[in-house]
């Protein structure tokens, strides 16, 4: 057996690894043994790698995955939980960027007429692809990590100058097939990159991770376009696997937020409209809001409180301080659940890690599907800084952009009570009807803090 | 590179592609992130392309685009995997740990008034 058939076949292993890996990431048991497999088989290929004969510059390559490790480890183990969702966008950008540049390194290696068309393509694949994954999560990272609105970004003939990038990357991309230059080829990454951004702008904050999911598959695409260009079947196999994979994935991410992809990707314009419309019809009217003292006791005398957490827990880093109010509520005798809404905070999932974070023993979260008939026997629902998903403008009003999707039945308990900072409507951008609902009391502020005053509160009862 | 060899790259495209459908079916909503999360590290195989870009670089330009991929693929990678398992790790771990809970939830329900 020569060296290259045990390199070919040690890189067959490694691409059993990544599937393996898939089918374990898909269920709850084995979701962690799958990403460890995933590793060990990204250890085998890089491995290999090493000893892959007609390679130089060892030392270099292995300086320059130090300097990546010592960048990516600390950045991926110390981020607060809360900020993960845009941690996988940074680090699914780094991968498209990755693509582009080996698409682009290879097109100058080769004396370009020696390129037949069909590798010119599999080039501009890559590095069209690659690129606008790169620039798109970086958008998609600065709108989650509030270094810009998070609001849909629209403007005059946004959509006509998006469409004039895009027949202009089709048309060098021709054009780069009939001569291929590599002038021709960094405009069309240019435009790649201007595409990136404008195609991310008008999407909203709460419809982010669905993109990032999209772009993780773009990401999978890029890579296996860079497989073509380098005649490497491990980068094929593994950047396909992430391709289909995560397209399914996006999904079924906007599935379970009951939307279509095209709504989520196209609908800036009409929710911004909608929304306007609703916030005047509900502008006239009041709102009781009550003291943490008069919230206390309700709760303290309830027999049943389910807490719905919303993304305002997440950031205000309150999961310990609403599991200390429910410990305290128990104490007194009162039953506790939260209903986690499948795409609570900003992920889907969010809420379920950062509440086992907390220690909330586990058997307390409940799904929503297991959590919508006990609202109707819950003396209070709870609701801290969550907002959409518990907006009946989802059941009632088809004119709405979150219509159809499902929420929880909070609308169902006896009494209402929102932890929330102000009245601004959440990420969808919509007023919620629930908010003037006579059942409902505010308490304004911090999640953290009211439910500090909450705890603080019902100790003095 | 010839023809067939072109023709076997596709193949493998094709049949990944259905591999990738078929393998995640019924996933459920708390496993969506740390799914993407998964998948986001293992299009970090990225990095073994850059490493044989900058192992067959001539110049400084094709070396510098070379060193500046692995830097990329290697935090894609290594982010990717130790970010998802962090991920998951909650969801494993810690309900145990929590078990302490238990007994002050039995002594609530006995001091009912």
């Amino acid at each position: 057996m020569s060296l290259d058939t045990g390199i070919r076949l040690v890189y067959l292993v490694a691409a059993i690894c990544f599937i393996v890996a898939l089918g374990g990431l898909s269920g709850p048991k084995t979701a962690r043994a799958g990403n460890l497999i995933g590793a060990a088989g990204m250890t085998i290929a890089i491995g290999m790698t090493f000893a892959t004969p007609g390679l130089s510059r060892f030392a270099l390559m292995a300086g320059a995955m130090a300097l990546g490790a010592v960048i990516g480890f600390p950045a991926a183990r110390l981020v607060k939980m809360t900020a993960i969702p845009q941690m996988v966008a940074a680090f699914n950008g780094v991968g498209g960027g990755a693509a582009a540049l080996i698409a682009l390194t290879t097109f100058l290696k080769a004396a370009p007429t020696e390129l037949a068309v069909y590798q010119v393509v599999e080039v501009l694949f890559g590095v069209i692809i690659g690129c606008v994954s790169f620039a798109g999560s970086a958008i998609a990272f600065a709108k989650l990590q509030e270094l810009m609105t998070g609001r849909p970004i629209t403007y005059p003939g946004q959509q006509v100058m998006n469409g004039i990038v895009g027949a202009g990357i089709l048309g060098l991309t021709v054009a780069a097939c009939v001569s291929p230059h590599a002038w021709l080829v960094a405009i069309v990454a240019g435009l790649a990159l201007v595409f990136g951004i404008a195609f991310v702008l008008p999407i909203g904050g709460a419809d982010v991770p669905v993109l990032i999911s999209l772009l993780n598959s773009f990401t999978g695409l890029a890579v296996a376009a860079s497989g073509f260009v380098l005649h490497s079947v491990v980068l094929v196999v593994a950047g396909t696997l992430v391709g289909a994979s995560g397209t399914l994935l996006t999904r079924m991410m906007s599935a379970a937020m009951g939307r279509s992809l095209p709504n989520i990707l196209f609908s800036a314009f009409g929710s911004v409209i909608t929304a306007t419309g609703i916030s005047e019809a509900g502008a006239d009217r009041s709102v009781r809001s009550a003291s943490a003292e008069d919230i206390a006791v309700l709760l303290a005398y309830s027999r049943k409180v389910i807490i719905v957490p919303g993304y305002g827990l997440a950031v205000a880093q309150a999961q310990h301080t609403a599991r200390e109010l429910a410990e305290l509520l128990e104490s007194r005798g009162v039953e506790v659940i939260y209903a986690i809404h499948p795409v609570a905070g900003r992920m889907p999932g969010h809420m379920n890690v950062l509440l086992a974070e907390a220690n909330v023993p586990y058997e307390q979260l409940k799904e929503m599907d297991d959590a919508n008939p006990e609202f109707q026997t819950a003396d209070v629902a709870l609701v801290v800084g969550a907002n959409d998903v518990v907006n009946p403008a989802a059941k009632n009003s088809p004119g709405s952009p979150i219509y159809g999707m499902p929420i929880l039945a909070v609308d169902e308990a006896k009494n209402i009570v929102f932890l929330k900072r102000s009245m601004r409507p959440g990420f969808a951008g919509i007023d919620n009807e629930l908010l003037f609902d006579p059942k409902t009391t505010m308490l304004f502020g911090d999640a953290k803090d009211s439910l500090a005053k909450l705890v603080a509160a019902i100790k003095h009862l | 590179m010839n023809g067939s060899d072109i023709l076997t790259l596709i193949t493998i495209f094709v049949l990944s592609a259905v591999v990738g459908f078929e393998v995640i079916s019924k996933v459920p909503s708390i496993l969506h992130t740390p799914l993407m999360s998964g998948t986001n590290a293992i299009h970090g195989v990225v990095v073994v392309g850059a490493m044989i870009v900058l192992g067959t670089a001539h110049g400084t330009l094709e070396i510098t685009l070379g060193f500046v991929a692995v830097v990329l693929g290697t935090i894609n990678v290594v982010g990717g995997f130790v970010v998802t398992d962090r991920m998951l790790e909650m969801f494993k771990g810690r309900p145990r740990a929590g078990t302490p809970d238990a007994p002050g939830k039995d002594g609530g329900t006995g001091s009912q008034p």
